[in-house]
């Protein structure tokens, strides 16, 4: 009886024995060297594989970086201190690239524009935004607030307000997860000290716009008038800020009679 | 050797493992999107196909049955298979650490292939001998390979094609997979 049980397992015991000392044999024989500077970039690198870099995730990264593929600087995550660490492993000089951070080109709050129906459906942007007039919003080019970006988001960054995706800027590392999501494409990545920025993407005019959305941009053309540094002008209806001269003085915000044109402090 | 020639069309063509045995769908669909790297999966489950049958082969015929012992004959296949793709693994990440690359987590995966177990308890309960075993593999091998290449000429030439959006991706992957074991309907009463 006992012996009945003792055998299979000698069996199983000795097939195991042999089978692991070969595989072990061949791992030492077929090992492949990898690059020393591998794990100390995947080390520096805050792994959480976002994909805000362009690549597969942070192990795909710091394969490329030490392959010289790619260049320190992309993680959006780990910013200007993983860049300089990145950096100092490879031993070149920083190349500091703006921070940036995501921003929603619409303000189409629940007070300021309606909805033209009741939607029942999924509570997905993409799956209302396919229905005809794309979705239940009064302004076709509004924010949905069903909150896709708000789902992708890895690091709770972005949320919607009172039916608009606000994003929380301390929190944002600028992955770019709901610049793809949006099915509106409302979000997009601007630099951080940028001041004064335009939260609509209403291409209509005047009356058009005003019917749907009290705060949207009605191409009035007051901020262009008023900007002393001639840094606007008016594309499809919209302002369009040149950074390059944009001073921050904030008077075209002051003058928009819509607060479609939003003028930012920085604390820092 | 006419025995042979039944056993290389009954395996490739009409026991074919993919389109009439479903097994190894898993690789089957994963690997299909490209042709090259659906060549590198046929190439390597032929590979570990052809190997098992000879290793499993031997270990059911001189291990096994001496000790009258035919019941453990699932564990201890499962114990060759695992090991032997390990060590291929192994030797490709070595060799070709671009097919390697390119074939990703299914290597591992035809650890759980059930072709390659599939292969292995077929050839023992046919009552193949050693030879009969290693060419029963070679053509189950050459059978997954046929149907992942062709599959992947498929999808790559339907991957640009205006698709209903509700199918685009696996579903119309699966409904061409599907149209394409009936096709192999075809093949039954052949041999």
């Amino acid at each position: 009886m006992i012996i009945q049980i003792l055998i299979p397992l000698v069996i199983l015991g000795v097939l195991g024995v042999i089978f692991g000392s070969l595989l072990g044999f061949a791992s030492k024989k077929f090992a492949v060297p990898e690059d020393p500077l591998f794990p100390k970039l995947r080390d520096v690198l805050p792994g959480a594989n976002c994909g805000g870099c362009g690549f597969a995730g942070c192990d795909a990264y710091a394969r490329a970086v030490a392959s010289g593929e790619a260049q320190p600087g992309k993680c959006p995550v780990g910013g200007s201190a993983c860049t300089q660490a990145m950096s100092t492993i490879l031993g070149v000089e920083t190349v500091q690239e703006a921070p940036q951070v995501a921003f929603v080109h619409c303000s189409g709050t629940c007070e300021a524009t309606s909805d033209r129906f009741q939607y029942h459906g999924v509570l997905s942007c993409r799956e209302a935004a396919m229905l005809p007039g794309g979705g239940q919003k009064a302004c076709a080019y509004g924010c949905l607030g069903f909150g896709s970006c708000e789902q992708v988001c890895p690091f709770d960054a972005i949320h919607v307000i009172q039916g608009v995706a606000v994003v929380d800027e301390a929190n944002c590392k600028a992955c770019g997860r709901c610049v793809k999501e949006c099915p509106k494409h409302l979000i997009s990545l601007i630099p951080k000290d940028t001041k004064v920025r335009l939260a609509c993407a209403n291409a209509e005019r005047g009356k058009d716009v005003k019917m749907v959305c009290e705060a949207g941009c009605i191409a009035c053309g007051l901020c262009v008038r008023s900007c002393e540094a001639k840094a606007i002008q008016m594309v499809n209806n919209l302002p369009k800020i040149d950074a390059a001269l944009c001073t921050g003085c904030g008077a075209c915000a002051e003058k928009c009679p819509v607060s479609a044109l939003h003028r930012v402090t920085q604390e820092a | 050797m006419a025995s042979i020639l039944t056993i290389i069309i009954s395996s490739v063509f009409v026991n074919n493992f993919v389109m009439s045995q479903f097994m190894g769908i898993c690789p089957f669909l994963g690997v299909s999107k490209k042709l090259d790297s659906a060549v590198g999966m046929g190439l390597a489950v032929t590979f570990v196909m052809t190997v098992a049958s000879a290793f499993s082969n031997l270990a059911y015929t001189l291990i096994l049955v001496p000790l009258e012992k035919e019941y453990l004959y699932t564990i201890v296949f499962i114990l060759v298979i695992a090991s032997l793709v390990q060590f291929v693994e192994m030797v490709i990440q070595k060799i070709s650490p671009a097919l390697y690359s390119s074939l990703g987590v299914y290597l591992p995966l035809i650890t759980t292939n059930c072709a390659v177990l599939g292969v292995a308890v077929l050839n023992m309960q046919s009552g193949y001998n050693l030879v009969e075993s290693i060419i029963n593999g070679f053509a189950g091998g050459l059978g997954f390979m046929m149907g992942i290449v062709l599959f992947a000429g498929i999808r790559e030439r339907t991957a640009h094609n205006r698709i209903l959006s509700c199918f685009e991706g696996f579903p119309i992957a699966l409904i061409s997979a599907g149209l394409m074991a009936i096709a192999f309907l075809g093949f039954q009463g052949l041999v």
